[in-house]
């Protein structure tokens, strides 16, 4: 057999069963190809989406009123304008944010278990949010600034631990991230423990992820910054493909890593935060995803941080969607349906790649 | 000939111990340097000030006669090619998409490589002989066929100095004569000049062209592998006993480990 050799320094669980799939060349043509599928898929269950929850609204009369062919009654206006659309599209937008942030995530630590999450940063917008919960602070205003607040103090908190001598370490940046994740969560149950009323249901709600809280102004204050935002971490997609093969080799390369590493670990801070303020905290969006993706398209960051934001709107819509008539009338926290779905399919990656994986 | 690369007394501290202590060297073109010491002379460290990746703390290093720090990072790319002992690819990447990542200094602000960078890709890799390659993931290639891909990056990067750290050091007889055989080809049609590290001195001796031996991060000895080689120069540095004959065809040193055992065995004759 070939390469009976070549892996034997390898741990037997990393030799593959059969022929890995990998990727196989990006050109711009296949970008806007798969852009214009996953946007198409999109739209769909966008729509259908619209068409489903406790009050009965038809695909057809949601494709009529979105068209503006013809006007819905009054009732069904004020359901789909003013009720599902903004969560829709909320739901769209946290998917795209944490699925670009776990794919820039994974590149930086060349880690596929990365995510906004493993870094704190997730943590660090709850406690900012729930403390503003706890003053009293508007969900309009005072909570999502706290809780952007959080995310970026986070982020640089554990930016300015793991960095040594101008440089970020990998492996200290992730356990510092553990660290971090681990203190906040003692914050969260302290504030959640010693709170009694009424307030205690919002926090709770909150952390498992509540997209029910939509405003439009939201979500046209966080569209153009998240769009800025993704536009600059995909004009690094390609000093992320040479990251990702080693830090050393990417420099030897010519591309100036300190540099792709900060910006783009304050963009993800910036606009996973601002999400997060918005949303609460949803596990699993920016691993699953982003692992999804590598898998049918390859691991080029040209070709895969396009698809997981288009993937990740997807993933969330749909299981937002769940979340909404699975138990209707009464509603799931959506991260709950993420973590249902994610913790599996995640363990039997584990499983599968483990080893693979965990090699430095 | 024209020298490619000058180090004039570099001394370099990774803290307050120096770790390298003016060195002297010059590259020039079209030649093969084989660079030996034991573990922990400083052949890693110096490799790396020569890439420009380590700032230097005395002395200088001269790039094409131009000091390597005002270069930017993407400028030495364009002159210098590292290959490394190892490259763990955490993600399936295929070996064109690899060898392509060598054009990453020559493209300009469109992410996407044009035909030109396809053909240079494809050359670097009918060279390496590793064009049937093309379509496997890095993850499934054995140390050997991976080395030769990388070497293929480094010559799709376009730079005529190449610095290789260790590329044989995990890979059977066989697979080790054919990376220098593939070496010595290439700074032949390709004029490149190519430092090497290497464990395997008597190899690197028929086919270097000078050795510079490396000891406590100075340079013990520089010159042909002849001069370089020697029972006495290998064991003090090595602090191991040797033997050095010539190599009965290529006539190039040859060294041989002495064991206790073979020792006491010679004696008894």
């Amino acid at each position: 057999m070939r390469g009976s050799e070549d892996q034997t320094r390898l741990p037997r669980r990393a030799r593959r069963p059969g022929r890995e799939r990998c990727g196989q060349g990006v050109t711009p043509l296949k970008v806007v190809y798969t852009g214009l599928i996953l946007s198409g898929i999109l739209v769909i269950i966008a729509l259908i989406s619209l068409s489903l929850g406790p009050a009965k609204i038809s695909l057809k009369d949601v494709l009529t009123w979105v068209t503006g062919y013809r006007s819905v009654d009054q009732t069904a206006w004020m359901i789909l304008f003013k009720i599902r659309l903004p969560r829709i599209l909320l739901a769209g937008l946290v998917g795209f944010t944490l699925s670009i942030g776990g794919v820039v995530f994974q590149a930086l630590l060349r880690n596929p278990l990365a995510e906004p999450f493993i870094l704190g940063v997730s943590s660090g917008a709850a406690v900012g949010a729930i403390i503003g919960i706890v003053f009293g602070l508007g969900f309009n205003l005072g909570v999502p600034l706290l809780s952007f607040m959080g995310a970026l103090l986070t982020i640089l908190l554990v930016m300015g631990i793991s960095s040594r001598h101008g440089g970020l370490e990998s492996s200290t940046l992730l356990l510092t991230g553990v660290i971090v994740n681990a203190f906040f969560t003692a914050v969260i149950m302290f504030f959640i423990t010693t709170t009694s009323d009424s307030r205690l249901h919002s926090m709770l709600f909150w952390l498992y992820g509540d997209l029910s809280q939509s405003r439009y102004v939201q979500l046209s204050i966080s569209l153009p910054i998240i769009l800025i935002v993704s536009g600059i971490l995909y004009a690094f997609s390609r000093h992320l493909n040479l990251i990702v093969g080693g830090e050393e080799s990417a420099l030897q390369m010519g591309v100036e890593v300190e540099l792709v590493k900060w910006i783009s670990f304050l963009g993800i801070s910036l606009m996973t935060g601002m999400v997060i303020s918005f949303s609460g905290i949803i596990g699993f969006v920016g691993l699953i995803v982003p692992h999804l993706m590598r898998m049918f398209l390859g691991p080029d960051h040209r070709l895969l941080i396009p698809a997981s934001a288009l993937g990740g709107a997807v993933f969330l819509i749909a299981a937002d969607t769940l979340a909404r008539i699975i138990l209707s009338p009464s509603e799931l926290p959506v991260g709950v349906i993420t973590a249902f779905l994610g913790a599996p399919f995640f363990i039997y990656l584990l499983k599968r790649r483990g080893s693979q994986w965990t090699q430095s | 000939m024209d020298s490619e690369l000058i180090l004039k007394g570099v001394y370099f501290s990774y803290d307050d111990q120096w770790c390298l202590e003016g060195i002297d060297f010059e590259l020039k073109k079209g030649e093969i340097v084989g660079m030996i010491g034991p573990n922990g002379s400083g052949k890693s460290t110096l490799l790396k000030i020569m890439d420009g990746l380590l700032k230097i703390q005395k002395g200088e290093v001269l790039l094409l006669n131009k000091p390597i720090s005002s270069y930017t990072r993407g400028d030495v790319a364009r002159q210098i090619a590292m290959v490394p002992q190892e490259s763990t690819f955490r993600f399936p990447f295929s070996v064109f998409e690899v060898v392509l990542m060598g054009r990453f200094p020559h493209s300009g602000r469109f992410p996407f490589e044009g035909k030109e960078d396809l053909e240079i890709a494809q050359q670097s890799m009918r060279l390496t002989g590793t064009l049937d390659l093309e379509r496997r993931s890095i993850h499934e290639l054995s140390g050997g066929e991976k080395q030769r891909v990388l070497i293929a990056r480094a010559l799709t990067q376009r730079a005529q100095i190449i610095l290789l750290d260790e590329p044989t050091s995990f890979l059977d007889i066989r697979h080790k004569v054919e990376i220098f055989e593939l070496i010595s080809s290439l700074t032949q049609t390709q004029g490149l000049s190519v430092i090497i590290v290497s464990h395997e001195i008597s190899l690197a001796a028929q086919y270097c062209h000078r050795m510079l031996l490396l000891n406590k991060g100075s340079v013990y000895k520089t010159g042909e592998p002849s001069e370089v080689i020697t029972a006495d120069t290998i064991s003090t540095v090595y602090q191991c006993p040797v033997l050095v004959d010539k190599n009965p065809i290529s006539k190039t040193p040859r060294v041989t480990v002495l064991s206790r055992r073979g020792e006491g065995e010679k004696e008894m004759v």
